[in-house]
C-alpha cells in the first residue's frame, strides 16, 4: 500500500539558520503520526513543507503516491490542513466560515453544518468567528480542515491555548477521525498528548529527527530508569550521597531544590530501603520514566511545555 | 491502525449531469468568495461609510453650498415707488425677476443699512426729479455689477420706447455648452471619481493585506482554489461596488434639487467606471504588496488616493495647474477619468471620447499589476 508520506532528505534553510536539516520520514496511511520537539526545533517548518506550503531547498516529498510541488489541486482535495493561528474570513460566522470552506472542495451546506455539529459548535453558528473562545476557534479550525474528508490531516500543535477540558475534548475528536481510516499528523509540543494519541512519534530538535517510534517502545529503549523523590529535610543531601553509594544503588541524578530531595536511578530496591531505613519516606512518590525522559535525553534540552 | 484511507467517503457525491468537478467548483469557490467579501464589506460599518456614505454626502453638501455660487441672482429692495420699474409688466416683469428680487419698503435708512450689512445687494428709490438712484455695495462686485447693468438696461429701455421709435440696434444673446457653468456637472464626475478611487483601492489593498496576515491566503493555497476565481471575485465585488456608487451618485445628483442634465450617450460612465475600477485596483494591490499589516495599507491608500483626487479634478477644476503639476495630473488614471466622465455625462461626449480612455485605464492596470506580481508575497 501506498505510503501517506514519504519524505527524504528535506532541508530548509533561512539565512543563517538551518531549520530543518535532513529530514527523512514515512507516515503509513491509517496512521496516527506526531512530530515532537521544543519551540523551534524546525516542526511548523516540516510540517509546511508536507503540506506543500514551502518548497524545500532539498528533498524528495510523496503524500499519498504524488508530489505536492508543484501546487496538484487533485491532491489538495485529499488533504486536510489546520494551522497554528486559525485562518478565518473576516465578518464571518462560524458557520458562514465552514461553508465557505465546504464550497472549496463541492461540499454543500448541509454537510458542512453537519461537520460543525460533529466538533460541538452547533449552538455557537452564528457567533462570529473573532468572538470565539479559543477552543470554539480551533476546534471550528479542525472543522474546516476536515469538512471535505480528506484521508491526510495535517494538525499543527491543535491544543495549545487551550484549557485541560477543551484539550480532552480535542482528544476524543482526534482520535475519531483517525479511527475512521484518516491518517492524522500533528506537532505538539506536549509529550502528554503525543503519548496518549500517537501511533508513532519522532522527537526533533535543531532541524533533525533524533528517534522515531511508537511512545511505550522509545520509553522503553531509554534506560529503565526510576526517579524517586521525598519530602525535602528528612536527609541531607551528603549523607544521602554516601549512604546510597555505600549501598552500591547508583544514581544518575540527586538534587534537593529545597521542597523535594530527588534522584533518578536504575537500581530502586536499594534506593527505597536506604530511605526506609533512615525514616525518611514522607511524601514519597515513585515513577517510571515517560516521553519527557526520552525527550531531555535525546534534546538534553529543558523540557519547555 | 490498519483501516483502509479508501473507505473515507467523500462529503458529497457530485451530482449525476453536473458538469464536470473541477468545472462546477470554480464557479461555487468564485461566487463563494465574492458572497464572502460582500458580506465583510456590509458588516464592516465603516467601510460602508467612506465608501457609499461619505463621497454621498460631498456631493450633496458642494451641491448644495454651489448651488447658487455663479448665478447673478441679486436681491434688491425698492423704496417708495419707482416708475420705470413699476411700469415693468406681464413677460418682461418675469424675466425681470429671474435676476432681481425686488421687495418694496417705505424706510430708506434700514434698507441702506440692510445693504451695507450685505442682506441686500442694493437699493433702488426714484429720486425728486425722476432719477434712479442705485445704492450697492462693492463687497460683491459681480452681484453690485449685475444689479447696476440690469436697472440700467431697463432705464433705457423705457427711454427708447419713450421715442416711440423701434430700437435701431439689438442684442440677441444665447449660451453655449447647456450649463457649463452649473457646479453640480463637473462635481458629480468629480466626485463620483474619487469615490470610485477610494472603494477600489482601500478594498484591494485591505483585502491583500487583511488575508495575508489572517493566513487566509495560505489556506486558499492548501484547497483547491485557482488563483483565477479569488481576483475574479475581487474585481466582480469592486466593480459591483462601484455600480452601486454611480447608480447613488446619478440619482442623487439628477433630482430636481440638485439638477444634473444627463445628455447624450451618459451610459458609457458604466464601462468607464467598470476600466477605471480595475485601474484603481491596480494600484491597491501595489499598496497591499508593499504593505505588511492593514494599517500601513490603509496609510498608503490615503496618501495615494488624496493628491491623486485633488490633481485630477476631483474637488474643484484643474484649469489653473502649472505645467508641471499638469503633467503629473495626467499620469493618473483618476484625472481621466473625471474628464471622460464628464464628457459623457453633461458635455455631449460619445464613444470615441471614452474609448481611448478606457484603453489608457486598462494599460494603466496591466502595468501595475506587473509590478505588484513581481513584489507579491503570499506570507508576510
Amino acid at each position: 500500500m501506498t505510503a501517506a508520506i514519504s519524505a527524504d532528505g528535506i532541508r530548509q534553510r533561512y539565512g543563517d539558520v538551518q531549520a530543518v536539516d535532513g529530514v527523512s520520514l514515512t507516515v503509513e496511511a491509517g496512521e496516527f503520526y506526531g512530530i515532537l520537539g521544543p519551540n523551534g526545533a524546525g516542526k511548523t517548518t516540516t510540517l509546511e513543507i508536507l503540506e506543500g506550503i514551502r518548497k524545500p531547498d532539498e528533498g524528495r516529498i510523496e503524500l499519498l503516491g504524488l508530489a505536492p510541488w508543484p501546487r496538484n489541486p487533485k491532491l489538495l482535495r485529499r488533504i486536510g490542513v489546520q494551522f497554528q493561528a486559525s485562518a478565518f474570513f473576516n465578518r464571518l460566522t462560524a458557520r458562514e466560515t465552514i461553508r465557505t470552506f465546504g464550497s472549496f472542495y463541492g461540499v454543500g451546506p448541509k454537510a458542512a453544518d453537519a461537520m460543525l455539529e460533529r466538533v460541538g459548535l452547533t449552538e455557537s453558528a452564528g457567533v462570529m468567528t473573532d468572538k470565539m473562545s479559543g477552543g470554539q476557534a480551533q476546534r471550528l479550525s479542525i472543522a474546516c480542515a476536515l469538512v471535505h474528508g480528506p484521508e491526510l490531516v495535517f494538525l499543527d500543535e491543535p491544543t495549545t491555548g487551550l484549557d485541560p477540558q477543551a484539550r480532552r475534548n480535542l482528544w476524543d475528536l482526534l482520535r475519531d477521525i483517525n479511527a475512521e481510516g484518516r491518517t492524522v499528523v500533528l506537532t505538539t509540543h506536549y509529550l502528554d498528548e503525543a503519548e496518549v494519541l500517537c501511533d508513532r512519534v519522532s522527537v526533533m530538535d535543531r532541524g533533525r529527527i533524533l528517534r522515531t517510534g511508537a511512545p511505550a517502545a522509545l520509553i522503553r529503549e531509554i534506560d529503565d530508569t526510576v526517579r524517586i523523590s521525598v519530602e525535602s529535610g528528612q536527609l541531607p543531601i551528603d549523607t544521602a550521597r554516601e549512604l546510597l553509594t555505600a549501598a552500591g544503588a547508583e544514581t544518575t541524578s540527586l538534587e534537593d531544590d529545597g521542597v523535594s530531595l530527588s534522584l533518578s536511578t536504575r537500581l530502586p530496591a536499594p534506593v527505597l530501603s536506604v530511605l526506609a531505613d533512615r525514616g525518611a519516606l514522607r511524601g514519597l512518590e515513585v515513577r517510571g520514566a515517560t516521553l519527557e525522559d526520552v525527550f531531555l535525553q535525546l534534546t538534553g534540552r529543558e523540557y519547555r511545555a | 491502525m490498519t483501516a483502509e484511507p479508501t473507505t473515507v467517503a467523500p462529503a458529497q457525491a457530485p451530482a449525476p449531469g453536473s458538469p464536470p468537478p473541477a468545472e462546477r467548483e470554480r464557479v461555487s469557490a468564485f461566487a463563494s468568495l465574492s458572497r464572502v467579501m460582500i458580506v465583510a464589506f456590509v458588516r464592516d460599518r465603516s467601510a460602508l461609510f467612506f465608501v457609499l456614505l461619505f463621497p454621498l454626502m460631498f456631493l450633496m453638501l458642494f451641491g448644495t453650498l454651489l448651488k447658487g455660487a455663479s448665478s447673478p441672482h441679486a436681491k434688491v429692495e425698492q423704496v417708495g415707488a419707482v416708475r420705470v420699474l413699476d411700469s415693468v409688466q406681464g413677460e418682461a416683469r418675469a424675466g425681470l425677476e429671474q435676476v432681481l428680487t425686488i421687495t418694496k419698503g417705505d424706510d430708506e435708512a434700514a434698507a441702506l443699512e440692510k445693504v451695507r450689512k450685505g442682506d441686500l445687494d442694493a437699493m433702488i428709490k426714484e429720486g425728486p426729479d425722476g432719477k434712479v438712484v442705485v445704492r450697492y455695495s462693492a463687497a460683491d462686485q459681480v452681484r453690485s455689477g449685475s444689479v447696476q447693468g440690469i436697472v440700467n438696461s431697463v432705464v433705457q429701455q423705457a427711454n427708447q420706447a419713450a421715442t416711440g421709435k423701434p430700437p435701431a440696434f439689438v442684442m440677441e444673446s444665447s449660451q453655449v455648452e447647456d450649463g457649463s457653468l452649473k457646479p453640480i456637472q463637473f462635481l458629480t464626475p468629480g466626485l463620483l471619481g474619487w469615490a470610485v478611487a477610494t472603494g477600489a483601492v482601500f478594498g484591494a489593498a485591505l483585502t491583500l493585506v487583511g488575508w495575508r496576515q489572517k493566513k487566509v491566503l495560505r489556506r486558499l493555497r492548501l484547497a483547491p482554489v485557482s488563483a483565477g476565481s479569488v481576483i475574479a471575485s475581487r474585481v466582480a465585488v469592486s466593480v459591483l461596488t462601484a455600480l452601486v456608487q454611480t447608480a447613488v451618485f446619478l440619482v442623487v445628483a439628477t433630482t430636481p434639487f440638485f439638477g444634473l442634465k444627463l445628455t447624450g450617450d451618459w451610459w458609457l460612465i458604466v464601462p468607464l467606471v467598470v476600466c477605471a475600477t480595475v485601474a484603481f485596483m491596480s494600484i491597491g494591490l501595489l499598496a497591499g504588496s508593499i504593505a505588511k499589516t492593514e494599517e500601513a495599507a490603509n496609510g498608503i491608500s490615503q496618501i495615494i488616493v488624496l493628491p491623486m483626487s485633488f490633481l485630477s479634478g476631483s474637488f474643484f477644476p484643474t484649469d489653473g495647474m502649472p505645467g508641471w503639476l499638469e503633467a503629473i495630473s495626467q499620469a493618473l488614471p483618476l484625472r481621466h477619468l473625471v474628464t471622460a466622465s464628464q464628457s459623457v455625462l453633461s458635455r455631449g461626449g460619445g464613444v470615441m471620447d471614452a474609448l481611448p480612455t478606457m484603453g489608457g485605464l486598462l494599460l494603466f492596470a496591466a502595468v501595475m499589476t506587473g509590478i505588484s506580481w513581481k513584489l507579491f508575497r503570499w506570507e508576510d
